[in-house]
């Protein structure tokens, strides 16, 4: 069946089409050619050329086209990267600017606070958890920082409380970040969750983080926590 | 047994900070307002030691990425999407079977894998990993922007047939389309190209993935995203209603690059089988105005000479020189969108007076405690990269003008329809309108119904 027509586009390639073993025939059993182009006579030679020429040309272009990808392809191949890395948020540097939970590609955004219970003080005023002036040392909302009420304190033996994450609620918005660090020891911070974040190559908040706290780091470290040998 | 006994500083504290709580207020203001966060983090309250087996201190969970190997899966997707696209497209030649491909993959690469990667917003990773040595493009962001390329090169745009998700959306939705004027048509067609150029000068120098921030759809496939980025796929959706696939055709710099590429694509769409009866029907059927015309029968018009071309290539070089100067001024505006230059010129303003307060940037920066002029040497070198991008992008818009003008004047002519196959976005819609097909499948299946193994 291949070449009854010298530019036969039968769309297949090369005699690879036919009904195979199917009985009823499809749209793929017609011969499609491209119409042939009109002869005309002009002094533009590439525009008037005939199919063999313009099949050359083509073909010519394609070789190009493929070198150029290939080279281009080595090129980036040789700096590509080796191992996997994603977004994390340095702690040492984030200011909690409240940019995180409002550039994120995703909402809520996929940087929430984080609870880093070994240098936790377990503060009865938790400043990361209080107001700055509360009316009282409950669990009212107007005497919460946490705008959603994400922060769950807990009473132990007396006077610790624990504080956990709710981070269904939590939107990284870091207002619990700026009191307990300013005042306390810096246990909550906010961190990329690698469960929701889908790692874009140019992370949005990155690109308006205005501490530059945004860093890759490799995809089997995938958290920066702080312990109580490093602290922020 | 209890721990205040052994905390007596710790519990010291905590009754100073009771009784001082009105100043505290105060305190946190001033020291929020000046001081960077970092700097203040220490180990005030020393954690308590629990009596043994009386609490259990949670652990800090730490939710892993996403594994691996699902890149590869992602890869291996997009070339099992291109190749049943290839296949629907030029051999079995059905817009069914191009439909359901279509379909899939806005279900994977739109609403599962959440729009991203894609192939249109890869642009930006190859551009940023050709310019910043820093920058390391991964493997499958690699793959993702070269597949579709080579596909194109050599079976014309099955990928924007049925496996880029941004297509699909646009493509399901187009139900009463309207033909524009050819002249339109034309015009709105540079537009990628301006898009393309402007993106990649934008990566090139770090400021930005336009693409990925301004992508449409992207909103939707994540189900949720800024009222600007909802309102903005909304009102697309609602023009493809009435104007097929209007991202595709006149923004989509991925489109632009793969339109140039289908042109010399070895096997590429094709409408009849035989002798085109110019029943005009694939013209009407193709919602995206990418069937040509044929040029009026009689008179034939003379081939435009020699002498066009000389006034069209004149034209072209003075159209690069007027982009470039253009460009070349436009570069200072548009280096304000890069970080580096604005924070360096806010830090300027702040510390000649001109501005009073500070801003995050500023403040972070200043915590640093870098020089200023390692800034502004950093804000020069970019500004100085945007001058040069902003002469070379008016320079190939200029090009980009005249090479379409060119094109116009030296239309390749034909006197049958047949598909533009650079705007053909290969959506198989014609294939089951020409009658010629129609006649030819019913011929067929008389002739070849006795014996099932074909030729």
């Amino acid at each position: 069946m291949a070449d009854q027509h010298p530019s036969s586009q039968c769309g297949c390639g090369s005699g690879a089409c036919g009904n195979g073993g199917s009985a009823k025939p499809s749209p793929a059993s017609i011969q499609f050619k491209k119409p042939a182009s009109a002869p005309a006579k002009s002094a533009v030679p590439a525009a008037a050329a005939p199919p063999s020429r313009r099949q050359f040309v083509g073909g010519a272009l394609r070789g190009a086209f493929l070198f150029v990808l290939g080279a281009a392809t080595s090129l980036i191949a040789r700096v590509s990267q080796k191992e996997r890395t994603v977004w994390q948020i340095d702690p040492t540097k984030c200011i909690a600017c409240t940019n995180c939970a409002n550039h994120c590609v995703l909402t809520p955004s996929a940087v929430k606070c984080v609870q880093q219970y070994p240098i936790c003080g377990y503060c009865k005023l938790c400043t990361g958890y209080f107001e700055p002036e509360p009316n009282a040392l409950n669990t009212a909302a107007e005497n919460q920082v946490c705008p959603t009420g994400a922060i769950e304190r807990r009473a132990l033996e007396d006077p610790y409380y624990e504080y956990n994450i709710d981070e269904e609620l939590c939107i990284g918005c870091g207002k619990c970040v700026v009191g307990c660090v300013v005042f306390g020891n810096g246990s909550f911070s906010l961190q990329i969750r690698h469960d929701r974040c889908v790692n874009c190559n140019e992370c949005a908040i990155a690109m308006v983080c205005p501490a530059d706290a945004f860093v890759r780091v490799p995809a089997s470290q995938p958290y920066l926590l702080k312990t109580r040998e490093k602290q922020g | 047994m209890n721990a205040r006994g052994q905390f007596p500083i710790h519990n010291l504290q905590f009754s100073i900070l009771n009784s001082l709580a009105p100043l505290l207020r105060v305190l946190l203001l001033l020291v929020v307002l000046l001081s960077p966060l970092a700097t203040f983090a220490a180990e005030r309250f020393p954690p308590p030691e629990f009596e043994p087996g009386t609490y259990t201190m949670p652990p800090t969970t730490t939710p892993p990425p996403r594994l691996a190997v699902m890149e590869i899966v992602d890869v291996a997707v997009l070339l099992g999407a291109l190749s049943l696209s290839t296949y629907g497209v030029l051999v079995k030649r059905s817009r069914r079977h191009v439909f359901w491909v279509m379909v899939f993959s806005l279900l994977y690469f739109g609403f599962v894998r959440q729009g991203c990667v894609c192939s249109i917003g890869s642009i930006q990773d190859v551009t940023l990993a050709l310019f910043d040595k820093s920058y390391a493009v991964p493997v499958s962001v690699l793959l993702f922007f070269l597949l579709p390329l080579v596909f194109t090169l050599f079976f014309g745009r099955s990928f924007c047939a049925a496996v880029c998700p941004l297509g699909a959306a646009q493509d399901i939705v187009t139900w009463k389309p309207i033909k524009l004027p050819v002249w339109l048509e034309h015009a709105l067609g540079v537009i990628p190209f301006l898009y393309l150029g402007a993106a990649v000068l934008f990566a090139a120098t770090g400021t930005a993935f336009v693409i990925c921030e301004w992508d449409p759809f992207v909103a939707f496939f994540r189900r949720g995203g800024s009222f600007k980025m909802l309102a903005l796929g909304a009102g697309f959706l609602a023009v493809g209603l009435f104007i097929g696939r209007p991202y595709c055709r006149f923004l989509c710099p991925y489109g632009a690059i793969l339109s140039v590429l289908s042109r010399f694509a070895k096997w590429n769409v094709t409408l009849t089988p035989d002798d085109c009866l110019k029943c005009q029907i694939c013209d009407v059927a193709c919602p995206f105005g990418a069937i040509a015309e044929p040029d009026e029968a009689a008179p034939p018009k003379p081939r435009p000479g020699f002498g066009r071309l000389v006034v069209l290539g004149t034209l072209t070089l003075l159209l690069m020189a007027g982009g470039a100067w253009l460009g070349g001024r436009l570069g200072l505006p548009m280096s304000k969108l890069n970080r580096t230059v604005s924070l360096a010129e806010r830090i300027a303003a702040e510390d000649s007076g001109a501005i009073k307060d500070v801003n995050d940037a500023s403040k972070a920066w200043r915590a640093l405690g870098k020089p200023a002029h390692e800034l502004h040497a950093e804000a020069l070198r970019v500004r100085g990269q945007f001058r040069f991008g902003g002469l070379l992008l008016g320079a190939f818009v200029g090009l980009v003008i005249g090479a379409k003008l060119i094109g116009l004047a030296f239309a390749h002519p034909h006197d049958v329809y047949e598909p533009n196959l650079a705007n053909c976005v290969a959506c198989g819609r014609c294939y089951s309108y020409c009658p010629k097909v129609l006649v030819a499948a019913k011929r067929s299946e008389k002739k070849e119904m006795p014996r099932p193994t074909a030729a």
